[in-house]
């Protein structure tokens, strides 16, 4: 070995060393891959329901973007060229901020998608900003982020309507389209954790059901802690106050907890159930589930997905990779991430700030429907979403739903500048459901 | 300072390490320098009970009442300085100690472990289904200002890092002392053979309401300090699994000295940052694993590998410290 190649090869090294030292953003530029940070609860009682379905749809997509195989218009490859390089978290952690510091500063990720729950959501809304780095959640659902936390976001998006719409659509349902239901409403009642998805859920539905018809009283409102999975004392309050319609946001193993003890007690026959995160349960409780129990889906999603092109060829390479059918967390990372690709490929080129800049107020499609981020200045989704009743069909075993009804985002969400609490008081003021 | 010991010099150089460490380790491992010190104080408060022979599984009772206090201070009463907010923490603190140790203090072993949890969870359902609290969600905080004054970006981190290591290393200190003092002595002596520490004359309640006290205070600190770092507080603070981490932290560190669950809550805390790395979807099973392992191989934590060490090299002095 000459003394010059030795030479070579020390410098080499040395410029190695170097490089993994002081910048390992060097590094990545010569690959040019976009490191996509993906936190969602990989462990705990939201990870089966929630956190490892949008987990497998973020690898899936990723997969397929990388690959060009996303029906059109998604078939070009990477973020406008640029590979998609994700980098899994767990969101199950006691420091929530000191993690997403480090995703940032660590494993220094160009952007990140995810965040299932809305305390998560609402720690990290103001670390978003600060560390400046592009982070767009998919499924928390409080209304807090951009009407109290981030007034003036420019790094935080959310691609997926704040739980809001849920309970406004559900209440419109029953009142609009339930006609068996709406003609002796006189009292409801509801069953919602004691945590803020259940009492935000609860506020919202009860409020706008009195909004929307006059003279109805609340019978009964539990409050039963989350993961309590025994629900017997619960549904016989519920049974006792005979309300008309029984509200319900649980999800999960909770959700099918209380199906199986309610159904068996004869609480969905003598009430009409409004289950708002429901169609999770579907392929797992099947027959279980009594007829005419109407379901939400948090968006049209899974079962109230568009034919689409899009939405098939994501139903069946997620069947294919995973064995099951996408729920709507899937669903809403989908969303997340296909909007980043969207604005990337609007802009040219796979950077941040072209993301940032071109997914501001953007409208794209998705296997869910159109998403249109409209309100904060462009930063926060609004979506369409559908309800409809329970029917199991005994010809192919499947549960399926009937009587859907579509809304229009403009129908069920609040308009910029306005809360949801403000919204629902006005009487949905500007609401455009035609 | 004539008559500080091996520990408390240890503490005084670390004050110097841990502003060097600031400047020279990257800013993300900084900030779980800086989380471990508030959560270190929780685990050096279980502790010094267990030093007693107590396990307290509702340690997050006071770390929750610290973040608390600091939260509602800025929301309900506009306050965010941090000396201020500090001596609200602990005035809170001591008076729910006070209140709770003339019952705790009567209950050993499971007994004292399942009320410590029961307290714990009340305050836990209580911030769950309080609204105007945020719920589940929680509440964010403010930066910290220092009697007026209000650093922003990275002066603000930086002020309340040194703050973080002098009020840690400080309480750290006091807890050696205490532990080397009277009442330290005689939570030991509880622990051995309680019925005969009262036939020599002194009262184990008393000194068992003393040392949950003392916890609770500094605690409540590091409730203060953890919470002003991430800007964030959720009744999740005062659940049994984060009280449950903390006695964790100790059995993993050992309660040979009040230096050990400092370090071992920061060794825990990249442990779980690497694992998380390696297996996002299983990096529990490798918390697990560490946890059987030391367990099996060194019952007294990793801080009795020091001692061994110590031991080997200095076989003359370690003796006559055991003979004192």
């Amino acid at each position: 070995m000459t003394h010059s190649t030795l030479s070579r090869i020390s410098s080499h090294w040395l410029a190695a060393t170097l490089a993994l030292a002081v910048a390992p953003a060097a590094m990545a530029q010569e690959e040019k891959t976009f490191k996509l940070g993906v936190v969602s609860f990989l462990s705990g009682g939201a990870s089966g329901p929630f956190g490892v379905p949008s987990r497998n749809a973020a690898e899936l997509l990723a997969d397929a973007i990388n690959n060009g195989t996303v029906p059109a218009p998604y078939d070009s490859v990477g973020f406008a060229g640029t590979l998609i390089e994700p980098v899994f978290v767990d969101e199950a952690s006691k420091n929530v901020v000191a993690d997403y510091q480090r995703l940032v500063q660590k494993d220094e990720v160009d952007a990140i998608v995810g965040y299932n729950s809305s305390g998560s959501c609402v720690a990290i809304a103001p670390e978003v900003e600060k560390l400046e780095t592009l982070t767009v959640m998919t499924a928390c659902g409080t209304s807090q982020i951009f009407e109290e936390i981030v007034t003036e976001p420019h790094y935080l998006f959310r691609a997926a309507s704040h739980a809001t719409m849920d309970n406004v659509a559900a209440a419109r349902y029953v009142v609009e389209h339930t006609p068996a239901a709406v003609d002796k409403l006189g009292e409801i009642a509801g069953i919602n954790q004691n945590y803020s998805w259940g009492l935000d859920s609860w506020r919202d539905f009860s409020a706008s059901i009195q909004v929307l018809k006059n003279d109805v009283g609340i019978a009964n409102e539990q409050f039963p802690k989350i993961f309590a999975g025994q629900y017997g004392a619960e549904i016989s309050a519920l049974l006792t106050a005979r309300a008309d319609v029984v509200h319900s946001s649980f999800w999960g193993g909770d959700l099918e907890a209380l199906v199986i003890q309610g159904a068996g007690r004869g609480l969905f026959g003598r009430t009409q159930m409004v289950l708002t995160s429901s169609d999770t349960a579907i392929h797992r409780l099947g027959r279980q589930i009594p007829d005419g129990t109407i379901i939400g889906a948090r968006g049209s999603y899974n079962i109230y997905a568009p034919d689409s092109e899009l939405n098939s060829w994501f139903r069946q390479a997620y069947f294919d990779r995973y064995g099951v059918y996408p729920v709507h967390p899937a669903y809403q990372m989908v969303n997340a991430m296909l909007g980043m690709k969207a604005a990337a490929d609007k802009a040219g080129e796979g950077t941040e700030e072209a993301i940032i800049a071109n997914l501001k107020g953007l409208s794209f499609d998705t296997p869910g429907g159109i998403v249109d981020m409209a309100l904060a200045g462009g930063h926060q989704a609004i979506t369409g979403t559908s309800y409809g009743t329970y029917k199991f069909d005994k010809d192919t075993g499947l549960g399926t739903v009937e009587n859907i009804v579509s809304f229009k985002a403009e129908c069920i969400n609040p308009p910029a500048g306005l809360t949801s609490q403000e919204w629902i008081k006005t009487g949905f003021e500007g609401a455009d459901c035609d | 300072m004539k008559d500080f010991d091996k520990t408390e010099w240890a503490l005084v150089i670390a004050f110097p390490v841990l502003l060097a460490l600031m400047v020279l380790l990257p800013r993300w491992l900084v900030n779980y320098v800086q989380i471990s010190m508030g959560m270190g104080l929780v685990a050096l408060a279980v502790m010094i009970q267990m030093r007693a022979g107590l396990v307290s599984f509702g340690q997050g009772l006071y770390f929750c009442v610290g973040g608390y206090a600091a939260g509602m201070a800025d929301k309900f009463l506009g306050i965010s300085d941090i000396f201020l907010i500090l001596i609200l923490a602990v005035a809170a603190s001591l008076v729910l100690s006070g209140v709770l140790g003339l019952l705790l203090r009567r209950y050993r072993e499971i007994f004292f472990a399942m009320l410590t949890l029961a307290v714990s969870m009340i305050l836990f359902s209580l911030l769950s289904s309080s609204h105007g609290l945020g719920s589940t969600d929680g509440f964010n905080l403010p930066q910290a200002s220092y009697l007026g004054w209000t650093p922003t970006g990275e002066t603000g981190t930086a002020a309340l890092y040194v703050l973080t290591a002098l009020l840690t290393l400080t309480s750290a200190a006091l807890i050696h002392r205490f532990l080397r003092g009277p009442v330290g002595k005689i939570v030991e002596a509880i622990r051995e053979n309680e019925l005969r520490v009262e036939y020599l004359g002194t009262s184990a309640h008393a000194s068992v309401h003393a040392t949950y006290m003392i916890a609770a205070v500094i605690s409540s600190i590091g409730g203060v300090l953890w919470a002003m770092s991430l800007g964030h507080v959720t009744p999740e603070m005062a659940n049994w699994t984060t009280s449950g981490q903390f006695v964790f932290i100790v059995i993993l560190a050992g309660t040979g000295n009040v230096i050990a669950p400092l370090v071992g809550t920061f060794v825990l805390e990249v442990l779980r940052v690497y694992a998380v790395e390696v297996s996002p979807n299983t990096w529990q099973m490798i918390l697990g694993i560490v946890m059987l392992l030391t367990i099996v191989f060194l019952p007294k934590g990793l801080w009795s590998l020091l001692e061994r060490a110590s031991k080997r090299s200095l076989p003359h002095e370690h003796a006559q410290e055991q003979s004192q």
